[in-house]
């Protein structure tokens, strides 16, 4: 396989803050990336810089070879059209087509025409003065229509219906089907997306939490129920993402694999094991840094006895089954 | 479509086997290509094809080179062996342990399976 985007040690500073610390993954040619995290992860700076929109502070970031911040031929082979790009006054529909081949060498007009019929774009109205969803299905028509080797979209269902939603989908899979590309896409929305991908990235306060295949994903993370007694039990020495509890109760979702050693140690701690989704792995990774950020979070309320100490980090103590309480100091 | 958990390609490998084992799809029939069933289960097409290179292992479908993905000769009867091996650890025990959970004992257990199979 060929790698068509690589980013190695970006990091990216505004003023003081920083948006992205040190990220490093690639994206293979021809596959469909999602690059999920809450909002501030670094998800749009990222997409923009491999766009070449923005530099990186420091970094390498190379897009079938070249500088995207710098070199034409990257220019010309990408397509990042955000739902607020800017368009001249009296820009409708039609001008908005009509440019499009001379950006994109690709470009498909008899695409673009239906799938922006299929959306219901207005062909009457400016495009400025579009609603969210309108402007983000244009964004989308470019997007799919251009054809180019790759294909940007940041969140790119704003404001759009469940129907909407689901031709984009589908017309995205058919076209990629037919004419392969690199896709790199952000999304919130990891249930509805998760099937189109084939890789993802994780990203969490501007680093990479995860950079694995969809399935190797669901499989980074497990859930385990019970009483709280025996899920603390199990959980000593384990990564903890995130849990809750009421009553006796106790669910959390843990980091690893569920394999031959974490399946028998469940039996014997008597919890029940079951495999996560990628939105839950998403959103226990989340959780996870944010509770390691907020050292004060454990509560016996809501939080079990020893979910406090060990999470967002490995405790390195105690054998799961000798010490029922262990984990809290 | 596809619950959590189970990686996708496994899930619809354990589909298309299902329909092979069930005979919607007869041995030597050809079946849906790797975009196909992609556009139709909405999944990306490496992930389809992963699930087609699974049951290409598995001896259920076999390639044409240039033609398409056909249903192996003697597939239904390999699933079939496969799905006995794992049947008693995928039906038996589950319904053994809720059996135990709810008060059946085995004679009880015995004879309402009996019941059920009886003609």
């Amino acid at each position: 396989m060929t790698t068509a985007i690589e980013i190695t040690d970006l990091s990216r500073r505004y003023g003081s803050t920083d948006a992205l610390t040190d990220v490093s993954f690639d994206v293979e040619q021809d596959t469909i990336c999602g690059l999920l995290g809450r909002n501030g992860a670094g998800k749009t700076t990222t997409l923009s810089v491999v766009a070449g929109q923005e530099r990186p502070s420091g970094g390498r970031v190379r897009v079938f070879g070249h500088d995207p911040a710098d070199d034409s031929r990257v220019a010309s082979r990408t397509s990042f059209v955000k739902d607020d790009q800017r368009w001249p006054d009296d820009f409708r529909l039609r001008e908005v087509l009509a440019v499009g081949p001379a950006f994109h060498r690709g470009w498909d007009a008899e695409l673009a025409r239906s799938l922006a019929a299929d959306l219901r774009v207005p062909e009457k109205t400016p495009v400025k003065k579009m609603s969210r969803g309108q402007a983000s299905a244009v964004a989308i028509v470019i997007g799919v229509a251009s054809r180019a080797p790759l294909t940007i979209f940041d969140e790119p269902y704003l404001g759009l219906d469940a129907t909407a939603r689901q031709l984009f989908y589908d017309r995205l899979l058919a076209d990629y089907s037919e004419h392969p590309r690199t896709i790199l896409l952000s999304t919130h929305l990891i249930d509805e997306m998760e099937s189109l991908l084939e890789h993802v990235v994780v990203l969490d306060q501007g680093q990479v939490r995860l950079d694995c295949d969809v399935d190797d994903a669901r499989a980074s993370a497990y859930s385990v129920a019970g009483t709280t007694r025996s899920v603390t039990a199990f959980l000593t020495g384990r990564t903890v993402l995130s849990s809750h509890g009421i009553g006796g109760l106790t669910t959390a979702v843990v980091e690893g694999a569920a394999d031959e050693r974490v399946r028998a140690d469940a039996a014997a701690a008597g919890v029940e094991l079951s495999p996560v989704g990628l939105q839950q792995v998403v959103a226990a990774l989340g959780a996870a840094s944010a509770a390691s950020s907020a050292v004060h979070h454990a509560d016996d309320g809501d939080d079990l006895g020893g979910g406090g100490g060990g999470l967002g980090g490995p405790t390195a103590d105690a054998s799961p089954r000798t010490a029922p309480e262990g984990a809290r100091s | 479509m596809f619950d959590d958990g189970t990686p996708i390609f496994q899930q619809l490998a354990d589909r298309i086997a299902g329909d092979v084992l069930s005979g919607t799809y007869a041995e030597g029939d050809q079946v849906a290509s790797t975009n196909e069933f992609a556009a139709f289960y909405r999944i990306n097409p490496a992930t389809a094809g992963k699930a087609v290179n699974l049951l290409v292992d598995r001896g259920v479908l076999y390639k044409r080179r240039g033609i398409g993905m056909f249903v192996a000769e003697g597939a239904r009867e390999r699933l079939a062996e496969q799905r006995r091996a794992a049947f008693a650890a995928e039906y038996v025990r589950p319904l053994v342990l809720e059996a135990a959970a709810l008060g059946i004992d085995a004679a009880h257990l015995r004879r309402m399976i009996d019941q059920e199979t009886a003609p």
